[in-house]
């Protein structure tokens, strides 16, 4: 199967207060084209650095990250721009939505960069997919927790991604909503054939992927499948 | 494992600039009020050079049409002394119609109402004014009082005096029937005419009225009007060398335009100089307004950076939103300062000669948009530059890196660019490098000095929180150095509105007070002058019979400069290293004789000699300015021509003379035994306690000895009051401006703070923090940053203001305390109530709200 996700002898290490502080040491794994993976671990172990590593939105201190066969580490922070543009989509925990931007626009807004025709429809068609065709022209002030992580959730597939990075998807959201929302992450996921890497504490979200990587302390202390296929 | 070559894979993607203009737009509609700030910081300023500006470019305008009308005719020629046969024989050449004017001060007598006044009489012969009019009420009296034994007189005087048309006036021997009010003369201004107002006469009664006398100050002018065939231009500089030799000056309308220009070029450039403060003060506010408004995108531009979107790109999305919204806020003071600029010639009409039209000038309001686009991208580059540097990290924990890093090599650049900006407008409005340098300089230190301040309260507060202290005022202090405190930048904002401020009102204040005269009991207060020897004795023994004191009484010689140290006003031409100005020679010195000096006057350098001795070169003391125009020293020999007579004298002392006090003060000082001999004429001083003496006095004086002049000061003082008033109308209308837009800084800058507040004054009240422990630790953080901030201005202001009144206008320093602490207080005061008022939107809202919009 392709590697669209590969890591090795990763490391991140931060200045803090003159003081090196590692925050991850020696990471190495691959992850395969079309695959469900989930990196858990506890709070301070390294995982959510480890997501924005492999995301390309940070530089690693040592080691090697490569997206669709890309090293991004041989890339500038503007290549590596351009490169989660074409090939990344992301769900934060906080939505992260642009507030002054309507819901169908933030979906617009990664095929707009790519310069792609007819984004409108397709957007619109998204939006439609996760159930707020009928929003699109509402602010992010104007939708509600749920609705607002299904319009990140478009707009997270809107650039057909090659791989989704997800950081605690429904860490904001209660049981209801949550469930809802990772219904339609695994069935958008599954329709495009896009790879997911999720981070997470909820081990019961984690058991939905095929494979589960445990970081502790920035170590990679387990790589297990789940046995989902 | 199938890796995607790197080569299929396009990373170079070109800027969309369509894109960006449409997020740029999508991304400001939710901030639009927060960018009103902006926009308001940069409006009051361009709308003041803006109005400065089309005044500039109208008056240009008004003075290239109406020059002809300034001067009255092609060519004017001026003297202060008859002309000799060679040259009277040329005036009689030139022209094809020529008319001439004799000039000199002198009392008239107003009989109806048994007044007297100073005037300047001008005694007409010809059509003059050849261009414009003489302009009266009624209309003809301008052309027709020649024909009879008539005056023109002022309207001030008209009204002064309650005289009407068909009155009588005395002027010396002779009465004339007033003809007219003469509502307007060629090149007149309101102010001149209130300061010397003007009484035309015909020509030939000039000698019966017997004031034309020996020593008598008389000026001749003639006025020319040639054919269209005439280079006027090129006859006078024919002229010049031979008008040169006989003393004798002209002006043509090409050199009236150009000095009218030049002499409005220096008003409007004070004018602008006051404008560009409030300029920079919006550069201020710019800076600080978006400073905050990047701050509050950190967030949305982390999302884009994540989505894809270039560094570059971000950047440019903002450049485009300000310099959109700079664009408004430039045009939206282009239309306020063209709608002003119709208040400017009713605010300045008493200074100007000419009548200034009010037209829409497409130039400058081009130049006030050009220079509001330059300035809101300059001041907003530092903050916008950081956009660079904002990670996208920041979409999975909000990064407390310091976006604004000091190694940036772009961070560097902008700031000379905004130093030389700052200097290159200073010295469009100053032309000098020199001045615009000390300018940018002392900014340079007032920037340094209240950044100092800051960081130094930062430290020293650390030290003096106590434990033991109650909580409020703990945290109070505690913010001013906790991190992400706007210490710094709430400390330079507000101080440099202070200094800014302040300084203009100290040197308004200064200028003010500079020519304010005392005139106490034992002070003179009239002065006599043009008393001819044999009057001498007369004059006095009246005043004291009037029951007025003689405070002095000195003799006053006219005499010209023939040589500075052997070198003749030619030499001096020829030769500019001489360092001898011009003028030393062409001007008429009055100077007296003393064997003293008097209390208003301090030798600098060499010694004071009272006596001459027979048959040597006389010492005499020069006035330190004087001996610096003609670049002399102690010992330099000067040969002073009086009346035709040469006169060998060497400087033997140089004095410094405190011209503000009212006494009879000289630039060249002869000692006894030099000059009893030549013709002179004698000034006296006296005082008279009330406008009725004053009035019974100068009657009894004009009656007795007409050719005698008076000057009351208490008129010159209230003509003087009422010109300052006028000039502290317009310096006050136009320090309005920096003070509106100062206001606006500090509102801007003191919501940065609350954009840093916001957060844990909502923790304070969920923990359980009273409304009014909350409003008390805002009001001790707003009040300490408020009053360090104004004091520190305050004494940057007083600085430069001691720099200012030394260096630029040498004059003596003082400050009146009582405005500057209330300037203080209301800065202070100011800052707390904007810091509350911002507050208080946040603590009227429940935590729950604010906690739940801040998710």
């Amino acid at each position: 199967m392709e590697t669209i996700l590969n890591i090795a002898n990763l490391g991140k290490t931060y200045k803090s207060a003159g003081r090196a502080l590692t925050v991850l040491d020696n990471i190495n794994f691959s992850i395969s084209a079309g695959s469900t993976n989930a990196i858990v671990g506890p709070s301070g172990s390294g995982k959510t650095t480890l997501l924005g590593l492999c995301a390309g939105l940070d530089s690693a201190s040592t080691g090697i990250v490569e997206l669709n066969g890309i090293n991004l580490g041989n890339l500038s922070e503007d290549k590596r721009a351009q490169v989660r543009n074409q090939y990344v989509g992301f769900i934060f925990q906080n939505f992260q939505l642009l507030p002054t931007l309507t819901a169908l626009e933030n979906v617009m807004v990664p095929l707009e960069l790519r310069g792609e025709k007819n984004i409108k429809a397709r957007a619109l068609d998204l939006l439609d997919k996760v159930g707020l065709a009928d929003r699109g022209h509402h602010y992010p002030a104007q939708l509600s927790g749920g609705e607002q992580q299904r319009v990140s959730l478009a707009r997270a597939f809107s650039n057909s991604p090659k791989i989704l990075f997800a950081d605690e998807p429904t860490g904001n959201l209660d049981a209801e909503t949550s469930e809802k929302v990772v219904k339609l992450i695994f069935d958008l996921n599954r329709e495009a054939g896009t790879t997911l890497v999720l981070v997470t504490h909820d081990l019961e979200l984690a058991a939905k992927t095929h494979r589960i990587i445990k970081i502790k302390g920035g170590k990679l202390i387990a790589d297990d499948k789940t046995g989902n296929e | 494992m199938n890796n995607a070559p790197m080569d299929n894979v396009n990373l170079k993607r070109t800027i969309n600039f369509s894109w960006l203009f449409k997020m740029a737009l999508r991304d400001s509609r939710r901030n639009r009020g927060r960018l009103l700030l902006f926009i308001s910081s940069i409006v009051f300023g361009i709308g003041a050079l803006v109005a400065i500006y089309s005044f500039r470019y109208n008056i240009q305008n008004d003075v290239n049409e109406q020059a002809a009308s300034l001067i009255g005719a092609d060519l004017t020629i001026n003297g202060n002394k008859e002309p000799d046969a060679t040259m009277q024989k040329l005036l009689d050449s030139l022209g094809e119609d020529r008319s001439q004017e004799r000039s000199f001060p002198s009392m008239v007598y107003f009989i109806k109402s048994q007044s007297t006044r100073l005037v300047q009489v001008k005694a007409l012969q010809g059509a003059f004014p050849y261009y414009g009019e003489l302009e009266t009420t009624p209309v003809q009296a301008g052309r027709t009082f020649k024909t009879g034994k008539n005056a023109l007189v002022d309207k001030t005087l008209m009204l002064q005096f309650n005289a009407k048309v068909n009155d009588s006036i005395k002027v010396g021997n002779e009465t004339f029937l007033i003809a007219g009010v003469l509502n307007k003369a060629p090149g007149q201004t309101g102010i001149s005419s209130g300061i010397a107002p003007v009484v035309y006469i015909p020509m030939q009664y000039l000698d019966k009225t017997g004031l034309i006398t020996v020593g008598s100050r008389i000026n001749y002018s003639y006025y020319y009007k040639f054919g269209s065939k005439t280079d006027v231009e090129k006859l006078a500089k024919k002229l010049d060398p031979q008008l040169d030799k006989a003393g004798f000056g002209y002006n043509t309308v090409e050199g009236k335009k150009e000095g009218t220009s030049r002499s409005f070029a220096d008003l409007s450039k004070f004018l602008s100089l006051v404008g560009f403060i409030a300029l920079l003060l919006g550069c201020v506010g710019v800076a600080s307004a978006i400073n905050i408004y990047i701050r509050e995108k950190i967030q949305s531009i982390a999302i884009m950076r994540c989505m894809g979107v270039k560094a570059s790109e971000a950047f440019l999305i903002y450049l485009i939103q300000i310099t959109g919204i700079g664009l408004i806020g430039s045009v939206a003071g282009a239309i306020l300062g063209t709608s002003i600029q119709h208040l400017l010639p009713y605010v300045l009409k008493d200074f100007l000669p000419i009548t200034i039209s009010v037209s829409i000038s497409w130039m400058a309001i081009g130049q006030g948009i050009l220079l509001g686009l330059i300035i809101s991208i300059l001041f907003a580059l530092l903050p916008l530059i950081s956009i660079r540097n904002i990670s996208p990290l920041n979409t999975l924990r909000l990064s407390f890196d310091d976006t604004t890093t000091m190694r940036d090599p772009f961070r560097w650049l902008v700031y000379v660019l905004m130093l030389l900006f700052i200097a290159s407008f200073s010295y469009l409005q100053l032309d000098s490098w020199a001045s615009a340098a000390v300018f940018t300089l002392g900014i340079i230190i007032a920037f340094l000095i209240l950044t100092a301040i800051a960081w130094l309260l930062i430290r020293f507060t650390r030290l003096l929180v106590m434990s033991s202290w109650s909580y409020i005022w703990r945290q109070g202090f505690a913010n001013l150095y906790r991190p992400n405190n706007q210490t710094i930048i709430l400390t330079v904002s507000i101080g440099l509105s202070t200094a800014f401020i302040c300084t203009l009102f100290l040197i308004q204040q200064l200028l003010i007070s500079q020519v304010t005269l005392s005139t106490g009991d034992n002070q003179s207060n009239m002065i006599l002058f043009d008393i001819q020897t044999p009057q001498k004795k007369g004059v006095a023994d009246l005043t004291r019979k009037e029951g007025l004191p003689v405070l002095s009484q000195v003799p006053m010689i006219t005499m010209r400069l023939e040589k500075v140290n052997g070198k003749t006003s030619a030499d001096a031409k020829k030769d500019s290293t001489l360092n001898i100005s011009q003028n030393a020679y062409n001007y008429e010195y009055r100077v007296t004789y003393r064997d003293s000096l008097t209390s208003s006057e301090t030798i600098t350098s060499g010694t004071w000699v009272g006596k001459a001795e027979p048959g040597k070169d006389i010492p005499v003391s020069a006035e330190e300015r004087f001996a610096h125009r003609i670049n002399a020293k102690v010992g330099d020999k000067l040969v002073f021509n009086v009346q035709g007579v040469l006169m060998n004298t060497y400087i033997s002392s140089i004095r410094k003379v405190n011209w503000n006090k009212i006494s009879t003060n000289f630039q060249v000082v002869f000692p006894t035994g030099s000059l009893e001999d030549a013709p002179q004429i004698h000034v006296l001083l006296t005082h008279v306690p009330s406008n009725t003496v004053s009035a019974k006095y100068q009657q009894a004086v004009v009656r007795q000895y007409p050719n005698v002049s008076i000057i009351d000061l208490g008129l010159v003082l209230s003509v003087l009051d009422d010109l300052l008033g006028k000039i502290g109308y317009v310096i006050k209308f136009m320090t309005g401006f920096s003070i509106i837009t100062g206001i606006i800084v500090l509102i801007s800058s003191v919501r940065i703070s609350k954009y840093q507040r916001i957060q844990e004054s909502v923790l304070l009240r969920t923990l359980g923090g009273s409304r009014k422990q909350i409003f008390a630790i805002t009001a001790l953080e707003y009040l300490f940053l408020g009053a360090l901030s104004a004091l520190t201005g305050i004494v940057i202001a007083v600085g430069s203001s001691w720099l200012l009144a030394k260096y630029s206008f040498d004059m003596p320093y003082s400050v009146n305390f009582l405005p500057v602490v209330a300037i203080f207080f209301i800065i202070t005061l100011l800052t707390v109530v904007i810091g509350l008022l911002n507050s208080r939107g946040i603590l009227n809202r429940s935590p729950l709200e604010v906690l739940r919009s801040n998710a």
